[in-house]
């Protein structure tokens, strides 16, 4: 191929692309079952008419009525309301593991990839040697130092997430610095981290974008797993994983209201994460 | 060491070398991770191990004797390494008792859930994978449409569902417990283990089938056919032999998702294994405990990887385990 | 004598995105025992297509029509047993990619064998000797050590050899062998040509074969059919066919090619692109490009019609132009876009500069 064909093919592939265009009906109802579950986290507590933590010992357990839409939990307190206001406590913390390992992984694999030589051979052993570290078993290690809750457990999951991100990214980028339209912008003179930022990053941020989407339902099944067994997000705090751990006790009763719509929305969520990011990967990797 | 032979076996002695060097690396790396957490916590390694408690001159020395605090950080580490590589754990500090014979005592439960989750993961979802890659169709198509919903549904939920439907409203299996002898044991896990296992089944079921309908389609398999053999010879020698590969690859990170997951499954079926002691020592704050089962669970992880890998590279010949050239 | 093969109007639709398409139209020849027949045509001309209906190994969900005759046998009827026995005995074929199409996890040895102990109940031991004579007879001699390697471990025409030698451990009737040189280096592509002439000739079997270069099949082939969109455009001798082509399509692949003695200074080049089947309008598939095209040609398909000496065209105006399709005209395509014959007449147009 000519330069000036490479440079065109250059343009061409750096051209932005309308996502969303050709996403099957299951993706759109994956994509619009996140906005609403993502609505709902941030205008949930606008809709909450009864403290989610107010107890009621002498409506225990009892069914859906007007005043308690769904009716309440052992404790009596309105699960309507504890739904509504723990879903900004479920996702939120996902989100920011997602953001973070994206970021970061993302970062440190462009860099790698550019740098390259032994730059880049340390960087692939350290996401090797940080991938053997299950992910949950990190941030079980890590409330365990600095005591429960989300904030420990979400920085051990960002440093667990970022390999997954880190190793996807630099097969890609080091396919896409392969295709000779590199070639022709390095010959045009131009710097590593404005080839990197400018052309590379743009190509795959499909790729990234999908597994991110991925990994939002990994993290809000690890995240929601350590409320679950009484490590992340405490009493009296309304949260989805720690409503199904707190639900247990009414299972065995025969009054599994709280933990099954708790479980409801969390499979919810990541069925849609998963179905859109399976989606958005598939697109990615036909394009390119 | 001219003889193709001579170099094939020099080959493979250099990859062996490698993955095992490799293998000892991450686990050296883990086990630093491990260590060094002590140091991360706020205050000193001392009051963050006795936390508060009301410690008897004793204990303290005891502690003192298993970290060996008045010495370098380094030395520390080395010492700490040492003793658990010839099986010494150091002491719990709620139990005050080794913590080796505490993972001695549970250990067992944990292993045979896994197994048997491993079990489950390899018959059911490969079984269903196969039949759904090999028979195109509406039951194919649920199978598959049945796992994508299954792989969105976490390990504690499927515990939750499991134990309202099969255990309490229709009573068939226990609610939670470890049994007595050994088929009451099975009987006792079954439910667990189909909660740990049910989120991998899905993803090994919709991978085997992915990989068996790429596969099928293939050019080799057309020339397989073209020559005239049977439909079982195809699919056995050329279909099922590669499709085999890509669901080996991942087979790894799915037994490590279990292996974590026995942390959750644990707790709900109050199982006493090496998971549900780590969330109580955790909730307790015995952290020699902790330390131990985070190396133990993170080493079996590491390992089976390793192995997983070997296997991988001797079905796939195109993995260079001998390096010859043409 | 009636012909081994007999392929009488064929004609295959392919579903795609929910239509079926024509894929192959009104496909007509026959194919005596240890004759050879070359099938040439650009990519989609629907050659392929043709062979793998001879194999029966076209995609799910093909319409076929037509007839194909085997020794008499109807091929398209066959089912189970009947067509396993068809694949196993009487056909063998050849593939384009080597490598594509023979399993990356199994040994040499394994292919050339695997058809031996499965269809023919040989002993391993036996297969494995018939397998290392087999090597021979295809000019690999160290047969013994290459049984033991894996595909990923051979050259591509190694590989050829491999399959060529695989493809007579059956000692078929009919060899049917698809652009069997083109993935090759070009070093190598004659020399597997010659071991595959030369085997084909000793071992008394008839082929079908597949080529985009008319000067191959007419070094290789008694007979040339030349196709175009999914159709015959003529079917001659194929010494014949090189001296007086009798379709225009036929004539322009034979100027589109470089002549190694001769310098020119821009190769004739058919003008506009390669057409399938089912995009092709109505009347002559080639009238678009075509330079004698005239109204009445785009108006209906003409038939194959008989030239006499057992020739065949589909051109309207084969008589009129016989003896003038082949002078040097002042080539209307201007800026030599879609190469006739494609991949190497494009790089020699860069060569010739």
């Amino acid at each position: 191929m000519t330069a000036l064909a490479a440079i065109a093919e250059a343009r061409r592939r750096t051209r932005k692309r309308p996502l969303g265009r050709h996403l099957s009906i299951l993706g759109w109802c994956a994509a619009a079952v996140l906005a609403v579950v993502a609505l709902l986290a941030i205008f949930g507590p606008l809709l909450v008419t009864v403290d989610p933590n107010a107890v009621d010992l002498s409506g225990a357990y009892s069914g859906p009525s007007p005043e308690h839409l769904l009716g309440q939990d052992a404790s009596g307190r309105d699960l309507f309301s504890r739904l509504l206001s723990g879903a900004s406590t479920s996702l939120v913390g996902p989100l920011l593991v997602v953001v973070a390992s994206t970021v970061l992984g993302t970062a440190l694999a462009l860099s790698a990839v550019w740098i390259g030589g032994w730059f880049d051979s340390a960087i692939a052993r350290v996401i090797d040697a940080v991938f053997a570290f299950p992910g949950l078993l990190l941030a079980i290690l890590a409330t365990s130092i600095f005591g429960t809750g989300l904030q420990a457990a979400v920085i051990a999951l960002s440093i667990s997430y970022t390999p997954y991100i880190a190793r996807i990214v630099r097969g890609a980028a080091l396919r896409e610095r392969s295709l000779p339209y590199v070639a022709a912008l390095r010959v045009q003179g131009l710097r590593g981290t404005s080839i990197s930022l400018r052309h590379i990053l743009p190509n795959i941020a499909g790729l990234i974008s999908a597994n991110a989407t991925l990994s939002f339902g990994f993290a809000l099944i690890d995240l929601a797993a350590l409320s679950f067994i009484g490590l992340g997000v405490q009493a009296p705090t309304a949260d989805w994983g720690a409503m199904i751990g707190s639900g247990m006790a009414g299972i065995l009763q025969l009054e599994p209201q709280e933990a099954l719509w708790a479980s409801l929305l969390i499979v919810i969520t990541v069925a849609a994460a998963n179905s859109l990011g399976d989606e958005l990967v598939k697109r990615s990797e036909n394009r390119s | 060491m001219n003889s193709p032979a001579a170099r094939a076996a020099w080959h493979t002695i250099r990859f062996l070398g490698g993955r095992i060097g490799g293998l000892l690396a991450t686990l050296l790396a883990s086990s630093f991770v491990v260590f060094g957490a002590l140091y991360l916590a706020p205050g000193s390694p001392m009051t963050f191990l006795t936390h508060g408690r009301s410690m008897t001159p004793d204990a303290i020395a005891q502690i003192n004797q298993q970290y060996h605090f008045d010495e370098p950080f380094a030395m520390q580490y080395v010492r700490w390494l040492g003793g658990i590589l010839q099986g010494d754990f150091g002491r719990s500090i709620l139990y005050k008792d080794a913590v080796s014979s505490l993972l001695a005592q549970r250990i067992g439960t944990t292993v045979a859930l896994v197994a048997l989750s491993a079990l489950l993961v390899a018959f059911v979802g490969l079984a269903i994978g196969i039949f759904s890659g090999l028979k195109p169709g509406f039951a194919s198509n649920a199978l598959m449409g049945m796992s994508t919903a299954a792989m969105a549904v976490p390990t504690f939920v499927a515990a939750v569902v499991l134990t309202l439907v099969l255990a309490v409203e229709l009573g068939w299996f226990p609610v939670f417990g470890v049994g007595t002898d050994p088929i009451d044991m099975v009987y006792h896990l079954v439910l667990p283990a189909f909660a740990l296992s049910l989120a991998s089944i899905a993803f090994v079921a919709r991978l085997s089938q992915a990989a068996i309908r790429q596969e099928i389609s293939a050019d080799h398999v057309q020339t397989a056919i073209g020559r005239g053999f049977p439909y079982g010879v195809v699919v056995r020698r050329h279909v099922l032999r590669n499709a085999s590969l890509p669901v080996l690859t991942v087979l790894g990170l799915t037994l490590a998702g279990m292996i974590s997951g026995t942390v959750v499954v644990e707790q709900v079926f109050q199982l006493n294994g090496v998971g549900s002691l780590l969330v109580s020592s955790v909730q307790q704050k015995d952290f020699p405990v902790v330390q131990a089962i985070c190396l133990v669970y993170v080493a079996a992880f590491i390992i089976l990887n390793t192995v997983i890998d070997l296997a991988y590279s001797i079905l796939d010949p195109r993995v260079s385990v001998g390096g010859g050239k043409p | 004598m009636s012909a081994l093969l007999e392929v009488d109007g064929l004609s295959v639709q392919l579903p795609v995105a929910g239509e079926f398409r024509t894929v192959l139209q009104d496909v007509s020849f026959s194919l005596e025992a240890g004759q050879t027949l070359g099938l040439v045509g650009e990519s989609g001309s629907g050659k392929s297509m043709t062979v793998r209906s001879i194999a029966r190994l076209l995609p799910p969900g093909a319409r076929t029509t037509g007839s194909i005759r085997f020794d008499g046998a109807s091929v398209l009827d066959l089912r189970g047993d009947a067509l396993r026995k068809f694949r196993s005995r009487d056909v063998s074929m050849i593939f384009q990619d080597p490598r594509a199409h023979t399993n990356p996890v199994r040994k040499i040895g394994d292919f050339l064998t695997e058809a031996m102990r499965i269809n023919g109940k040989v002993p391993p031991r036996e297969a494995e000797r018939r397998a290392v004579e087999l090597l021979a007879e295809v000019g690999i001699h160290d047969g013994e050590r290459r049984l033991k390697q894996f595909p990923h471990e051979l050259s591509g025409g190694l590989l050829q050899r491999v399959m060529i030698a695989a493809s007579l451990a059956v000692k078929p009737r009919l060899i049917l062998a698809d652009e069997p040189t083109t993935a090759l280096d070009v070093t190598t592509q004659s020399e597997v040509m010659a071991i595959l002439a030369r085997l084909q000739r000793e071992y008394g079997m008839a082929m079908l074969f597949i080529t985009h270069d008319l000067e191959l099949a007419a070094a290789v082939c008694d007979r040339t059919v030349v196709m175009y969109a999914g159709a015959m455009v003529e079917h001659q001798d194929s010494s014949r066919l090189h001296t007086d082509p009798l379709h225009p399509y036929s004539a322009a692949l034979m100027q589109a090619r470089p002549e190694i003695d001769r310098r020119v200074p821009r190769l004739p080049a058919i003008p506009g692109h390669p057409t399938s089947a089912f995009e092709a309008p109505d009347g002559c598939a080639f009238a678009p490009r075509c330079r004698f095209a005239e109204d009445a040609c785009r108006a209906a398909l003409p038939p194959l019609e008989s030239m006499g000496d057992a020739a065949y065209s589909r051109c309207r105006r084969a008589a009129e132009l016989r003896g003038h399709l082949l002078a040097t005209a002042e080539h209307s395509g201007g800026l030599g876009d879609g190469a006739g014959v494609g991949d190497s007449a494009g790089l020699e147009e860069e060569v010739a500069r």
